[in-house]
């Protein structure tokens, strides 16, 4: 009787918990978190200006992932106008519609410090995106410029060779951006371990198209043997290797470069020789990043400005010899995704 | 100069001063830094000024006539990124540069339009439409800042053209300068934009058609743009809008104004052009040679350009008779 009981007891406990277990499978409580959490939140991206091949990647992997979840997705266009930017993001912190999320990229280490501070303390997650700034913002997604710096140096020693003057020029992009700054300091650490390279002319272009090849023409009228060149950015380095074509050094320059992985930007060109290697950034990758750190800010319960995290984005040199169809992401094809719906 | 060869310090102007700044410059320059005097950096530093330069001598026109275009760079940069873009998407070529240079010339003729006959400052009007022009086309015509010239295009084969290995740019400057000054100096038109400028009211009384040829100043002005944006693509293969947000335009008003061409306008000419193109050509070079950090390179070129409006101040102090009525 007793065994009986028990094993009745058993029974029902059993049955209890394979009914209760059942509910448990067929309501996840993960979505209605995440829903909770995540629907209707405002996210707004201010980069530099939104006319240019990496803000429009961001733009399109966000928006895409933004609205896959509820919420809504803004940019704004200061058009490099650095006070512009800053006026952006007082409307947006001052606005009925606060943004919960912005993602700025900081024109350089200062300038926007006390706007993010002000954000923060309005309640918005502040995430800093390829720029580093002076401030401890919730996250930041990006390049390790100096990491990058360090790429970029070991491909112009590499693309130079044991045998060659072994004298490389940089064409620097300002002196306030952190991301020339960082980008100097990673490309000296490697040269002081290798002793024999020399800089021989470190100019600025002022990240202007023009000026970079003006002085990259004075560079190389002035160190004609000069192996390798490293330009800060892509986007001015059609100056540099307007420079090069035009002294008809063309192949015997190896032109190093970074930017954000566009095809007609960066694989085109190292497909038909004008850059010699590009530290590339993976957009795709690091738009991952961002949408990542956004859905988890928005459900830490985590007051604004406590957390602070870093997520470098991987980089690698690529040069002709490893370019593979996916290599590069292709703005026009994004762009008639974007039209097409 | 007095009849000995010998510089009459008395009568020393702006141009003079800075023409001896950049022949010291030169000279020291030529001593003191190797690889300088030579025939390729002679070179570089003239394509280094040549589109500056262009675009310098279309705001000559427009200053001697007591005008000014702050629409410059925006018409150079966004008339060809238009056209580029048109290309890009497969407009026959005619057809492109036809649309681009219809655009051009249309807002030269409401530049002039709304400085002659609306009697709009033109300070304003040019301030507005230079935005105009960069909002409207980089919002919507174009799609990116930066927008490459077509493979095998013939921009791209101007960029490669070589006479005794020197680029087209330096002979397209120097003719354009040539043109510019007989323009300025031979023809009736010419001479009457000095008469416009120096005094717009007595110009007007004796029958000079002052307000018509303030529409041609823009025009021309505009159309110089555009063939300097077209230099500048074809040298680099694409042209970046961001241009527009660059110190470009107040480098151009400065070449003008260094080399001694007046502000108040009726003063001047295309030999004041080319020495303040010169001077900023040489400082560049040399500064580049000796790999002085940008921020210290403006800090140099303000320095002596400071120098020379100071120097000027105190040769040619202004008073009554020197001043001119609009003297900024």
């Amino acid at each position: 009787m007793r065994l009986i009981r028990t094993l009745m007891a058993a029974a029902t406990a059993l049955a209890v918990s394979a009914f209760a277990a059942q509910s448990f499978a067929a309501e996840d409580p993960g979505p209605a978190a995440y829903a909770k959490a995540l629907n209707g939140k405002r996210v707004m991206l201010v980069p530099l200006a939104m006319g240019f091949d990496l803000a429009q990647g961001w733009a399109h992997y966000l928006k895409k992932e933004v609205e896959g979840w509820g919420g809504t997705f803004e940019t704004r266009d200061p058009n490099w106008v650095v006070d512009a930017g800053a006026q952006a993001i007082t409307d947006a912190i001052s606005s009925d519609a606060r943004p919960d999320v912005l993602i700025i990229h900081a024109p350089d280490l200062n300038s926007y410090s006390k706007l993010m501070k002000k954000a923060q303390a309005a309640g918005t997650y502040v995430m800093l995106v390829d720029n580093p700034a002076n401030f401890p913002a919730d996250a930041f997604v990006g390049s390790d410029w100096d990491r990058l710096g360090q790429l970029e140096a070991e491909a112009a020693i590499k693309g130079c060779g044991e045998n060659s003057s072994k004298k490389i020029g940089l064409v620097q992009g300002d002196q306030a951006n952190s991301s020339s700054l960082y980008q100097y300091a990673g490309i000296m650490k490697v040269l002081e371990k290798h002793p024999d390279f020399q800089v021989v002319a470190k100019p600025d272009s002022n990240w202007d198209a023009t000026t970079s090849r003006n002085v990259t023409t004075t560079m190389l009228q002035q160190h004609p043997d000069i192996c390798s060149i490293i330009d800060f950015w892509d986007g001015d380095a059609s100056g540099a290797s307007a420079a090069i074509r035009d002294a008809k050094l063309d192949g015997k320059v190896f032109l190093v470069t970074t930017g954000g992985g566009e095809k007609a930007a960066d694989c085109d060109k190292l497909q038909d020789g004008t850059y010699g290697a590009v530290v590339m950034t993976d957009l795709a990758r690091q738009s991952g990043d961002m949408n990542a750190i956004i859905k988890f800010l928005l459900q830490s319960g985590q007051p604004a400005g406590t957390s602070h995290t870093y997520i470098y984005t991987l980089e690698k040199a690529t040069t002709k010899a490893d370019l593979k169809p996916d290599s590069c992401w292709d703005l026009k094809a994004l762009q008639a995704e974007a039209t097409a719906k | 100069m007095n009849a000995i060869g010998w510089p009459n310090f008395k009568s020393l102007n702006q141009e003079g001063i800075v023409f001896a700044i950049a022949v010291v410059l030169f000279a020291a320059a030529s001593v003191g830094l190797p690889g300088f005097f030579t025939a390729d950096n002679l070179v570089a530093i003239v394509r280094s000024v040549s589109v500056l330069g262009i675009l310098a001598l279309g705001m000559a026109v427009v200053i001697i006539g007591r005008g000014i275009d702050l629409s410059a760079v925006a018409i150079m940069a966004m008339s060809v990124a238009w056209y580029l873009q048109l290309l890009n998407i497969g407009t026959p070529d005619g057809l492109a540069f036809l649309y681009v240079l219809a655009g051009v010339l249309a807002i030269g003729l409401l530049n002039g339009f709304l400085v002659a006959y609306a009697d709009v400052p033109a300070i304003f009007v040019t301030l507005a439409t230079g935005s105009f022009v960069f909002g409207y086309v980089r919002s919507q015509l174009i799609t990116q800042d930066a927008v490459p010239v077509p493979q095998d295009h013939w921009v791209e084969r101007l960029g490669g053209l070589r006479f005794l290995d020197i680029p087209i740019e330096v002979f397209v400057f120097a003719a354009l300068a040539f043109l510019v000054f007989l323009f300025l100096r031979y023809t009736k038109w010419g001479r009457y934009i000095y008469f416009a400028g120096d005094n717009p009211v007595a110009a007007r009384n004796i029958g000079i058609p002052v307000r018509p040829m303030l529409v041609l100043r823009y025009v021309l002005s505009a159309v110089v743009a555009f063939a300097a944006g077209l230099l500048t693509a074809a040298s680099l293969h694409s042209i970046n809008t961001r241009v527009v947000n660059s110190t470009l335009l107040y480098d151009i008003v400065l070449v003008a104004v260094i080399g001694g061409i007046g502000l108040s306008g009726g003063r001047g000419g295309v030999r004041n052009v080319l020495v303040g193109a010169a001077l900023i050509g040489i400082l560049l070079n040399a500064m580049t040679i000796i790999d002085i950090p940008l921020l210290y390179q403006n800090l140099i070129k303000a320095a002596i350009l400071l120098g020379a409006i100071i120097v000027d101040g105190i040769i040619n102090p202004r008073d009554e008779q020197t001043a001119q009525q609009g003297d900024i």
